[in-house]
């Protein structure tokens, strides 16, 4: 029961965040942190456990983001129907971009993602159905309740509350899984992981078209929330950046760390926005990117990794002192 | 075949040239270490702010930019190396390409942030005016950008196969430690093959600043341009990169002329992807 003590608590403190700090900007922010972590926790699938790290999630962002707000401009239907499709989308693009790449050298696949993402968005803005530069727009005055279109940002809060327990969870079974039991092994060591059995490139595979079709669901809350997506908030560069960013600096491959990074990153990004305007953009990338360049160099494992360490630390010597203790009082 | 078209592939090829000398950069460190520089393409780019500042201070040509761009961008490389690149290189996959697509991010928005999101360009006669070569109409600038990118493109593969310098290199690129017992040492190899490898782009960035649009998000795009070059040409492989620059200089003018200039880019990745699909090895590797 022990394990469940601490998620217990931090999803009692999640639950009762907007009701704390109730002002309109603090839920607002509060909707964003989770669902930048919703994002960042289906990146970690693949950039985390499998160790594969995607440069262009943005894609299947994009996937959900398209398929709820085309699924209102062309059919008149709920954003919520375009979900699915945006999740079988995002499979399959997945599974045509992984196929020929996973096979090959990590470097490869990252090389592809981006290829794919600015591929992806240099054709949609081209594309006159899908709104090319423009963008397609939700509901102006929502129909009814399933058009999820709020004006307060409390029942978005609760519903990206919701969906990220749903990813976490699901990641938490794959990592009990064989397959995760088989990622961690071609993680640290993929020839060695290979010799023994284990399907690498197809484990790879799967944990990738999984990442994807999860990475697809906040795409379309995104657009619900906001109302429309264009190819700058929807299939932009920046947001695979903001993705990797938040898992990294978290700690990429634990369960909590991209909400770790997420629960950072946006606030600092929604306060320089705020602080700095226009410019304040520009400002806040140069940091990112220093802060991605000092993860690297020296805690490639993020907060999280770090303050385990720490915690270890603090309580090895109080473990090693007491038995020390004991020994001298025996004699 | 039509007059234009021709005009067309001349012109592709001379941009080719120099996209040629900036991927040769690329594919000289990734044989090498084994690592992708995720901030190529954003080397160049600090290359045209280089000329581009040259210009405005002292009023100076490419003459000037392009072997000031030169000696910046290699002392940069070698900032980055023994700054980055040495640590990283140990470490795992993830901070291998978080590494550098972090310092990416930190050179364009560093930059976006100086100078603005506007597009600059330098004027249009900095080298010269419009020549006709046997009746074809080639601008001075990208005549001097194309010839100058071939000769140095050469000139590297030169270096790396025929001097004692390229052998030692090769030879840490081979076996690091054999390379070691043999009295090189790695790391001085290595940290001048990343002052090589940045010196070509920002020469590359230089010589094309007279011509092309300058504006910090340009690395994108020209970061994924070395990618295609480098995997169409086959890793660590400068003829290779010389070819396929050349090629991929080609294909996106003529898409550009055939099918209009947004396709263009769209035509090069779409190259790029079918390419690791069904020739992961490049078009000169071996399978």
């Amino acid at each position: 029961m022990r394990r469940w003590l601490w998620p217990s608590i931090l999803l009692a403190l999640l639950i009762a965040y907007p009701l704390v700090l109730s002002t309109p900007f603090q839920q607002r922010l509060g909707a964003l942190v989770l669902l930048y972590a919703i994002t960042a926790s289906a990146w970690n699938i693949v950039g985390g456990y499998a160790g594969q790290v995607s440069v262009g999630h943005v894609v299947f962002f994009g996937c959900g983001a398209y398929a709820a707000m085309g699924a209102y401009t062309h059919f008149g239907l709920s954003p919520l129907v375009g979900i699915p499709a945006g999740i079988l989308l995002a499979v399959a693009i997945a599974a045509l971009i992984g196929v020929p790449t996973l096979r090959l050298s990590g470097h490869y696949f990252s090389m592809a993602t981006i290829a794919v993402a600015e591929l992806v968005r240099l054709i949609v803005t081209n594309t006159t159905y899908l709104g090319a530069a423009v963008g397609l727009s939700g509901p102006t005055v929502p129909r009814s309740v399933f058009d999820l279109s709020f004006i307060s940002s409390l029942p978005y809060y609760y519903l990206f509350l919701a969906i990220l327990a749903i990813t976490l969870l699901i990641t938490w079974w794959m990592t009990n899984s064989r397959m995760g039991f088989y990622l961690r092994a071609i993680r640290d060591s993929e020839r060695a992981a290979r010799s023994l059995g284990a399907p690498a490139s197809r484990t790879k595979l799967y944990a990738f078209m999984l990442s994807a079709g999860l990475t697809s669901v906040p795409g379309a809350l995104y657009a619900m929330m906001f109302g429309f997506v264009d190819p700058e908030s929807g299939l932009g560069i920046l947001i695979s950046v903001k993705i990797l960013i938040m898992a990294a600096l978290g700690g990429a491959g634990l369960l909590f760390g991209p909400l770790v990074g997420a629960a950072i990153l946006v606030p600092l990004e929604e306060i320089s926005n705020s602080r700095f305007g226009g410019n304040g953009a520009g400002l806040t990338f140069v940091v990112y990117g220093a802060i991605i360049v000092l993860i690297a160099r020296f805690q490639p494992g993020g907060i999280l990794t770090l303050l385990n360490r720490l915690w270890a630390r603090w309580k090895k010597p109080a473990a090693a002192k007491a038995p020390q203790q004991g020994a001298a009082h025996a004699p | 075949m039509s007059f234009v078209l021709v005009q067309v592939i001349v012109g592709g090829l001379l941009l080719g040239a120099v996209y040629a000398l900036f991927s040769s950069g690329l594919t000289l460190v990734w044989g090498m270490m084994n690592i992708v520089n995720f901030a190529h393409g954003d080397f160049v780019m600090l290359g045209m702010y280089v000329a581009f500042m040259v210009f405005t201070l002292f009023g100076a040509g490419p003459l000037v930019g392009a072997p000031l761009a030169t000696i910046v961008l290699a002392t940069l490389g070698v900032v980055v190396y023994f700054g980055l690149i040495r640590s990283i290189m140990k470490g795992p996959m993830l901070a291998q390409i978080l590494g550098t697509f972090g310092l990416a991010l930190l050179l364009r928005y560093s930059v976006f942030w100086w100078f603005g999101a506007n597009f600059l360009s330098l004027p249009q006669n900095i080298v010269g005016g419009t020549y006709a070569v046997f009746g074809l109409r080639i601008e001075a600038s990208r005549l001097l950008a194309g010839v100058v990118a071939l000769l140095v493109t050469l000139g590297l593969h030169l270096l790396l196969t025929r001097t004692s310098l390229g052998s030692k290199m090769l030879a840490v690129a081979e076996d690091a430690t054999a390379a070691q017992l043999m009295g090189i040492r790695p790391d001085t190899m290595q940290a001048i093959a990343w002052a090589i490898a940045a010196g070509a782009t920002g020469l590359a960035g230089a010589l094309i600043a007279t011509f092309f649009y300058i504006v910090p998000t340009v690395g994108e795009t020209l970061g994924i341009v070395a990618f295609v070059t480098v995997s169409l040409g086959g890793f660590g492989s400068v003829p290779g990169a010389l070819v396929a620059g050349l090629l991929i200089g080609v294909i996106e003018s003529l898409s550009a002329y055939l099918i209009g200039a947004v396709y263009k880019d769209i035509v090069v990745y779409a190259l790029f992807l079918s390419f690791l699909w069904f020739r992961p090895q490049g078009l000169m590797g071996k399978s």
